[in-house]
């Protein structure tokens, strides 16, 4: 009996401690998105140009980042600040936690920052408030022109801790830039951080751009261009602006994407009319033949333990999925639902593929296991494509283009959003009308 | 091997001889697969009656009948004109996803280049490249701009 207590004791401390009562299911669509207040983060006077708007605000700034974070996941509910009953200073010390839980707040993040030496230091706290516990916490410094990403970091390390799944807010979306109307589009790459902000212009719009992808390893990328004419892949390092043909193939190139340890490109090859997938090793420059079939083989994408590669093909008659070793022997159909489908993008988890699926006028992006069964769709619409995987697995962006009119007024591209739930379809803010994203893996990884 | 290419061609045959059967019939009818735009709009010409531009049907990069007597057009055009080099555009419409739509387009110029070379046109004064989506002659988004973008389209070079 003595020892059953002490069992019972032991879990409640052990609860306590590694457990919070606080936690947010993201397996489901969340209806009941968890409420929490993000406290402007308290900026020490003793910082470095303080009187400067720009350090006074910055508290204020990262915090109103977080919340725009938290409130695109659907899973949480910013509290208005308005409400917020405890300076900043001294909520990140000790929170008054039965003043927070009456505006209804079950969570509460704290913070402040220094400015010293030209050093940006930040910490920052997450109270679980009904168990009126401190979560976790974390400092760590920087430059202060990387606030933003600060903002961002804290946002990750708060979803990790309240959801469970690593986060992805400290990550970048590139994308085409469109402008111009429809029948003489100019396109553009164009990167931005995944809340839209920072948005830096690739390439001037000279030549036309399509399909950017990240390398998961690293700030690499590869796309399509048409500089003079010649429709080849390119790799592209974001950094440093250089870029160069991928392989020296006597026709078009197209449809490229990184293998996941960030060594090969798999792209689509044309010749004489018939497209087939090749793989490039950028390091020994060796180019591998993965299909070789009359039908037109396109969309390579890997499996994230790189031993597969999913792809689209017309071999039976129209578009459909097969998957195949990524050496191309074991070719295998794996959709066979009414419609067609193409743009397979395997889930960096490995467990699912994303796809474009359409079907009597409507085009659906959706999600299935990768032996095709469990067939999702996540989204009807007129014309939508691309989807491509928060690194988490957790949410798909793509494009939507819109139904223009008899002169082609009214169409726009627009970059979208969605959970693989099925829920919590956004658009995501750009600059210009944007189509073909890919989203990079975790920055501070 | 052998016994492969040889069934491959028995069964070509085999189709070949289906789908006249089919084209004989399905004519009244028109199903989707034969959505091919006829008229003349957006046409260009090389010169007077060599029409610049064959249509195809959705998804398809097999020639109609139109097609191939346009082609016959500007292979005599080729034929006449001996310093002349072309290239073959290959367009998709817009009910696609990018990437097929350019493998797609790119299958549309071959075909159009294959019947000017089997018309003695040599492939060295024919070079292809596909757009996919990307250059529609029509913005409209209807069943009519789309059949008018699914083209191939021969433009002069020098």
């Amino acid at each position: 009996m003595k020892k059953l207590l002490l069992i019972i004791l032991l879990n409640c401390f052990l609860f306590n401690i590694s457990y919070a009562l606080i936690e947010v299911d993201i397996t489901r669509g969340n209806l009941d998105p968890l409420p929490i207040a993000v406290s402007p983060l308290h900026v020490d006077i003793k910082s470095e140009n303080y009187n400067d708007i720009k350090v006074k605000e910055l508290g204020e700034n990262i915090s109103e980042i977080i919340e725009n974070n938290f409130k695109a996941t659907g899973l949480f509910n910013p509290l208005k600040k308005e409400a917020f009953v405890q300076k900043p200073d001294i909520t990140h010390l000790k929170p008054r936690f039965e003043d927070w839980r009456l505006i209804k707040a079950q969570a509460l993040v704290s913070g402040k920052l220094l400015i010293k030496d030209g050093k940006l230091k930040v910490e920052f706290r997450l109270w679980d408030l009904a168990a009126a516990k401190e979560m976790t916490a974390l400092a760590f410094t920087t430059t202060p022109s990387n606030w933003r990403r600060v903002a961002h970091i804290i946002s990750d390390k708060i979803y990790e801790r309240l959801t469970g799944e690593e986060g992805y807010f400290d990550t970048r979306i590139i994308y085409v830039a469109e402008s111009g109307p429809k029948s003489q589009r100019v396109k553009k790459l164009a990167i931005m951080d995944q809340d839209g902000a920072k948005t830096k212009y690739l390439t001037l719009g000279n030549e036309l751009v399509l399909t950017p992808r990240f390398n998961p390893t690293n700030q690499m990328v590869t796309y399509m261009s048409y500089f003079r004419n010649m429709p080849r892949v390119y790799l592209l390092d974001i950094e440093t602006g250089t870029q160069e043909v991928v392989g020296n193939f006597p026709g078009m190139t197209f449809a490229p994407r990184f293998s996941p340890d960030g060594k090969k490109i798999v792209m689509s090859f044309a010749k004489d009319g018939n497209s087939d997938i090749f793989t490039m090793n950028l390091e020994t420059r060796v180019v591998e033949r993965i299909t070789n079939h009359s039908s037109i083989d396109t969309s390579p994408s890997f499996s994230p333990d790189g031993k597969f590669i999913a792809f689209n093909s017309d071999r039976s008659g129209l578009q459909q999925i097969y998957v195949m070793r990524s050496d191309g022997s074991g070719v295998k159909r794996i959709t066979f639902g009414n419609g067609i489908y193409g743009t397979p993008v395997w889930s960096p988890r490995g467990d699912l593929i994303a796809f474009t699926k359409m079907r009597k006028g409507k085009f659906y992006i959706g999600v299935m296991r990768t032996d095709g069964t469990g067939e999702r769709l996540l989204t009807e619409n007129f014309y939508q494509e691309a989807p491509s995987w928060s690194p988490n697995g957790r949410v798909i962006v793509f494009y939507r283009e819109t139904k223009a009119g008899l002169k082609g007024e009214g169409f726009t591209a627009k970059l979208w959003s969605i959970d693989i739930t099925g829920y919590n379809e956004r658009q995501l803010k750009t600059e210009t009308d944007a189509s073909d994203p890919s989203w990079s893996s975790l920055l501070s990884k | 091997m052998i016994f492969n290419k040889n069934l491959k061609n028995v069964l070509l045959v085999i189709f070949t001889t289906l789908l006249l059967s089919a084209c004989s019939t399905a004519k009244k009818t028109g199903t989707a697969s034969d959505d091919a735009y006829t008229g003349k709009e957006t046409v260009e010409y090389l010169a007077a009656g060599v029409p610049d531009r064959v249509f195809f049907a959705t998804n398809k990069s097999s020639l109609t009948t139109a097609s191939r007597a346009t082609l016959r057009k500007q292979a005599t055009y080729l034929r006449k004109n001996k310093k002349l080099n072309v290239t073959i555009e290959g367009h998709a419409d817009e009910r696609g996803t990018r990437e097929y739509n350019l493998a797609l387009g790119e299958r549309r110029a071959n075909a159009a280049r294959d019947y000017l070379m089997t018309y003695g046109i040599s492939g060295k004064r024919i070079s292809v490249i596909s757009y996919g989506k990307e250059k529609p002659v029509n913005a409209a988004s209807t069943p009519l701009a789309w059949s008018q973008n699914r083209r191939s389209v021969t433009v002069k070079v020098n």
